[in-house]
């Protein structure tokens, strides 16, 4: 029996072939038949977990609430020290200083990204704006995201921290960042199914020990990963519970 | 356990006032007009249990309220707790939590050294096996124009 493991659709393009090299190191540890699969977007990502298609994920916390409640998911481990962060930019010439100063209307570039959503959306709030009073501009990228910005036809950008960082100094030196999310507490977790809950032990000893085997580090690296630390049932409850409290 | 605010502690001219709060409990409150402003980009995020008494908070939580954590985790989350805040918001919160719902709504928080700051606050109550063992709470920055109604709505709630 193969299984099937997918990774949410907002990771850094950069990483693509450094989850096939995870994905085969993994088959090789747990001596499992594990199938990749990369879906193009959110929907068609959520269509095949919706019908138990999905067996090992890579889970954005917005979806881990889906996956524990509802599909009895389980989670495994989170790479150390990284935590999503969300970024709200404008273009270099904006003479918007402060969120505050933003007024209804204006037009938000954004992706299918929901965690960075939610969290862009929370940090626009402060400016007495929510998805009643501004023009959403949905992006397929974070790279169109800047380039809506760049072109006019929006005025603020909500960008994956990290998606951020790693966009060109050319687009950079042509943005200006308004706020930078400092939550520290949302992070994506890779997560087990009910099919392969048996195996739960044994792939989070694999996993948290990756580091220590020449071969695995290098994997961990390809990701940009240091490596992998234990999520516990509570640590996700707390933080399904933390995005329960955002989405409001 | 939640002692008296001390002179010592507090910063510029200040008030004071006894405050009856949750489980009987008075305390002396000395407060002072001094603002703290909520962070950018950041969330205050503490937990309780069921009574309302601490067992975790975040950094932003910390720095904050102005106390260190040894201060904060097992005393009541009633520590915050501001005299300009009228006693039916808190009804309101406790009425809405111990239904099993989130509540969310503008709070004025007391710091340690008499000052305050606003908060966006969401509080949800943790379901962990079926009950309830515990209450999450966050906050976000306010909105300055929600803040101005609410220094002009909360004097008439007491």
């Amino acid at each position: 029996m193969s299984f099937q493991f997918t990774v949410s659709p907002d990771f850094t393009p950069d990483h693509i072939s450094g989850w096939y090299i995870f994905n085969t190191w993994l088959q090789q540890q747990a001596n499992l038949a594990i199938h990749l699969e990369m879906y193009n977007d959110f929907h068609d990502q959520r269509e095949a977990i919706k019908v138990d298609n999905v067996d090992l994920i890579y889970a954005n916390p917005f979806d881990a609430a889906m996956l524990v409640r509802e599909k009895g998911f389980k989670p495994l481990v989170k790479p150390v020290g990284e935590s999503d962060e969300a970024i709200v930019a404008v273009h270099v010439d904006n003479h918007v200083e402060d969120v505050a100063h933003l007024q209804a209307g204006v037009r938000v570039a954004v992706t299918e990204d929901p965690d960075v959503h939610m969290m862009g959306m929370i940090m626009l709030e402060p400016g007495d704006l929510d998805a009643s009073n501004v023009e959403i501009i949905d992006s397929d990228t974070y790279v169109l995201v800047a380039k809506h910005l760049l072109k006019n036809e929006a005025d603020v950008g909500i960008f994956l921290a990290e998606a951020y960082d790693d966009l060109s100094n050319m687009i950079k030196k042509q943005l200006r960042i308004l706020v930078r999310s400092q939550i520290s507490v949302i992070h994506h977790s890779l997560m087990i199914g009910p099919r392969l809950l048996e195996q739960h032990k044994n792939i989070s000893n694999i996993l948290v020990n990756m580091h220590n085997d020449t071969k695995g580090k290098g994997v961990l690296e390809s990701l940009n990963f240091q490596q992998w630390e234990v999520v516990d049932d509570e640590e996700m409850e707390f933080m399904i519970d933390l995005m329960d409290t955002l989405t409001m | 356990m939640l002692h008296d605010m001390k002179p010592e502690d507090v910063k510029g001219e200040y008030q004071e006032v006894t405050l009856d709060l949750y489980g009987g409990v008075s305390r002396k409150i000395l407060y002072t007009d001094i603002e703290t402003a909520y962070p950018d980009g950041k969330l205050i995020v503490s937990t309780t249990d069921k009574e309302g008494v601490i067992t975790h908070v975040n950094q932003s939580f910390i720095e904050m309220s102005g106390f260190v954590e040894d201060e904060l985790i097992g005393a009541p989350h009633s520590i915050l707790r501001h005299p300009d805040m009228p006693p039916a918001a808190f009804q309101d919160l406790w009425d809405t939590v111990n239904k099993g719902v989130k509540w969310q709504g503008f709070v004025k928080n007391l710091r340690k050294d008499g000052g305050y700051y606003w908060v966006k606050a969401t509080v949800i109550p943790n379901v962990r096996n079926g009950g309830v063992a515990g209450y999450t709470s966050v906050r976000r920055k306010p909105s300055r124009t929600k803040v101005e109604e609410c220094i002009k709505l909360y004097p008439t709630l007491f």
